[in-house]
């Protein structure tokens, strides 16, 4: 099972006809309808496309939160599909990091506490973890904030302690669903331009679903999503 | 540790709530804490309340338990004095006895003839001094705060004897005793002669003529008229110095205590004294099973027709109230812990709700099912350490305060009022089992919305709202 990010230039993630159906309220919906394509590594990725596209749900599927109905999907040259509950979950922890709209910061947890938790799932020494965890605190421009609870940050820290703890283990990939609906345009513009520089710092491959054109126009590869089916690829 | 730290913070974090479950566990625990040192204490009285009467063994002639009440004369012990002696110089018994002493236990008819009335009676031949003895014992401290009054027996005085206050109310002796709460006997309905010319009152006042021993003529004197063990009736007399109150109003009409020599005079007349039984009381209640256990290799090692009862056998009172004690702090530990099972449940339940979002951010990021689980079983845990600590603490205050309030009861089986106390001392054991049932009760409530919890699909857990 492949455990560091892919450097041989493969697919970070593979679709091959992937279907994700979902009951509801017994009728089932089918959120993303056969696709087939891949995402190349270390670059800064978009799926943009209408609401109720199926784009959370492609993230989902990306992030090994969710599983296809049918369909193969490769994560960091991983099947899912082949994995366990406890197994997925480890790899989640190791490959894969999330940056959610409404922050999801740990509320009973200071802003280092945050960012050390990840490292703590991986069995991180204490030396590392504290050298990590600083580390990331100060590239995201926090460290006289490391003491404060979320509660006592603005949007744009919490999102910049959400960069952080997303990025502290190091992960082959980052998704984030709509990172800057929640903040202004200028904090906004700030998230996405801290996230460019970790991206490019640690060649990192990041996957976004957005609305805001911002943060488009610095997608490396754009992926748009209709009635979910792949609509087209821009670079 | 991290579990420990992110789990009590969670606790912190809706105060109210916590506080008021935190506030139902303690309830819980001061309420089965205090019950239970409740029943330890009436427990510890009613134990008391046999073994300084009866002792903790009594070894009886084989067969004298169930047949020999009708003809103690038949089932005594003869050489009684050599068992005791062979009791005291056991090397596994002696170091663990208190008193072993012999007793009569007799029925018959007790007579004031001067005022023409007579009653049946209960009757127990003592060593006075033994008695006392008995008495005294108590291992548990529960008669610390009373003062035993004079037995009214004396080893030297063979004609004294208490009586119970019923007994002396029958009797005509409230007044001569000097007895509070004791009505006066009306008028006699026959003439004072009258009574001359019945036979019992005849063989009364021949007996009367010879009495020895008597302490003098300050005492009002009762006839004891009994078979002895040829048949015979016999009449003793018995300078009464008391009246003792019993627990039971059948006792208190019945009651006679005398010395075992006037016991052993009015059933066994001019043969060999005989005593019915051997009581022996141990300096702690713990040794009874390895006394038992001895007694009965004593007695069959020197072929000696004997059988051994414990208290509880002899007093089915004790074992009664015990297990109705203990059913009731049962029945009430049961409803705490079912409350304090709710209350978590509920707690947890909404706890889990509300940090559903933080579950799905959890197990997103790498958190298994097992630690979401741990965490929310975690809390829970805290919370029943932390409510049955703060419970232990109030109830161990409010024990110490009662204990101080200076109030009594009274037991049941008992005739007088007793302090009220609830009993602390060496409860150290009863403090853990509540603490670890509470703790082990919110820990299993918390594990039913942990695992909700821990179940969620982690894309439901993100989209609730």
């Amino acid at each position: 099972m492949p455990t560091s990010p892919l450097l041989d230039g493969s697919p970070v993630v593979r679709f091959e006809q992937v279907t994700k159906t979902y009951s509801d309220d017994g009728v089932q919906v089918e959120a993303v309808r056969g696709v087939s394509f891949s995402i190349a590594p270390r670059r800064f990725n978009v799926i943009v496309g209408p609401s109720g596209s199926g784009k959370t749900t492609l993230l989902n599927l990306i992030g090994c939160i969710d599983r296809p109905t049918t369909g193969k999907l490769e994560v960091c040259g991983q099947d899912v599909a082949a994995l366990s509950d406890d197994q997925l979950t480890d790899f989640r922890a190791r490959n894969v990091a999330f940056v959610f709209q409404t922050f999801n910061l740990f509320p009973v947890l200071t802003a280092y506490e945050n960012v050390e938790y990840p490292l703590l799932l991986l069995g991180t020494s204490a030396a590392e973890r504290r050298a990590r965890a600083t580390a990331m605190l100060e590239a995201v421009g926090l460290t006289p904030y490391g003491h404060h609870r979320p509660n006592q940050l603005s949007g744009g820290q919490k999102q910049r302690v959400a960069i952080a703890r997303a990025l502290v283990k190091r992960p082959a990939l980052v998704l984030a669903d709509e990172p800057t609906a929640n903040l202004d345009s200028r904090t906004g513009a700030e998230v996405i331009a801290l996230m460019r520089r970790v991206q490019d710092q640690q060649a990192v491959s990041f996957v976004f679903s957005t609305h805001d054109p911002q943060l488009m126009s610095h997608a490396d590869e754009t992926f748009a999503i209709r009635d979910g089916r792949l609509a087209g690829v821009a670079p | 540790m991290m579990t420990i730290k992110i789990a009590f913070r969670n606790i912190l974090r809706n105060r109210r709530r916590s506080s008021m479950t935190l506030l139902a566990i303690a309830i819980g625990a001061i309420g089965v804490m205090l019950f239970g040192e409740f029943v330890r204490f009436v427990t510890a009285g009613l134990e008391t309340g046999a073994v300084d009467k009866v002792g903790h063994l009594t070894v009886f002639r084989t067969g004298y338990f169930a047949f020999g009440a009708g003809n103690p004369a038949e089932y005594g012990i003869d050489d009684y004095a050599r068992v005791i002696e062979l009791i005291r110089r056991d090397p596994t018994l002696a170091p663990r006895l208190n008193v072993v002493t012999p007793i009569v236990s007799l029925a018959g008819i007790a007579g004031n003839f001067e005022l023409d009335a007579s009653k049946t009676f209960l009757g127990t031949g003592v060593v006075p001094s033994d008695r006392d003895r008995l008495a005294r014992w108590d291992e548990h401290g529960v008669n610390r705060r009373l003062i035993l009054a004079d037995s009214g027996l004396r080893d030297d005085e063979e004609g004294r004897g208490v009586v119970g206050v019923g007994l002396a109310r029958v009797l005509g002796l409230c007044g001569p005793l000097r007895i509070a709460d004791c009505p006066a006997r009306p008028s006699a309905p026959a003439a004072p002669g009258a009574a001359l010319e019945s036979g019992l009152a005849g063989l009364a006042q021949a007996e009367r003529a010879p009495a020895t021993g008597g302490p003098g003529p300050a005492l009002p004197r009762l006839d004891l008229l009994a078979a002895t063990a040829g048949g015979a009736p016999n009449v003793v007399g018995l300078s009464v110095s008391g009246a003792e109150r019993q627990g039971a109003r059948e006792l208190d009409d019945n009651f006679v205590a005398m010395h075992i020599a006037l016991a052993q005079k009015l059933v066994y007349g001019r043969t060999t004294p005989k005593a019915t039984g051997i009581i022996v009381q141990l300096q702690h209640t713990r040794e009874l099973p390895l006394a038992r256990q001895r007694l009965r290799a004593l007695f069959a090692e020197h072929h000696l027709d004997l059988e051994v009862r414990d208290f509880a056998e002899l007093q089915p009172f004790y074992t009664q109230a015990v297990g109705m004690f203990r059913a009731i702090f049962l029945f009430i530990a049961l409803i705490m812990g079912v409350i304090v099972l709710f209350t978590v449940v509920n707690t947890m339940g909404m706890s889990v709700m509300e940090r559903t979002t933080e579950i799905g951010s959890a197990r997103a990021m790498g958190v298994r099912r097992a630690s979401i689980r741990r965490l929310f079983v975690a809390e829970g845990a805290m919370l029943g350490a932390i409510g049955a600590t703060v419970g232990a603490a109030l109830a161990q205050t409010i024990a110490a305060v009662v204990n101080h309030a200076g109030m009594s009861w009274t037991p049941p089986g008992q005739a007088t009022a007793v302090p009220l106390e609830i009993l602390t001392t060496g409860s150290g054991d009863l403090l853990v089992r509540v603490w670890v049932g509470l703790v082990v009760a919110a820990t299993l409530a918390a594990l039913i919305p942990a695992s909700r919890g821990a179940r969620l699909p982690v894309v439901d857990a993100l989209r609730h709202v």
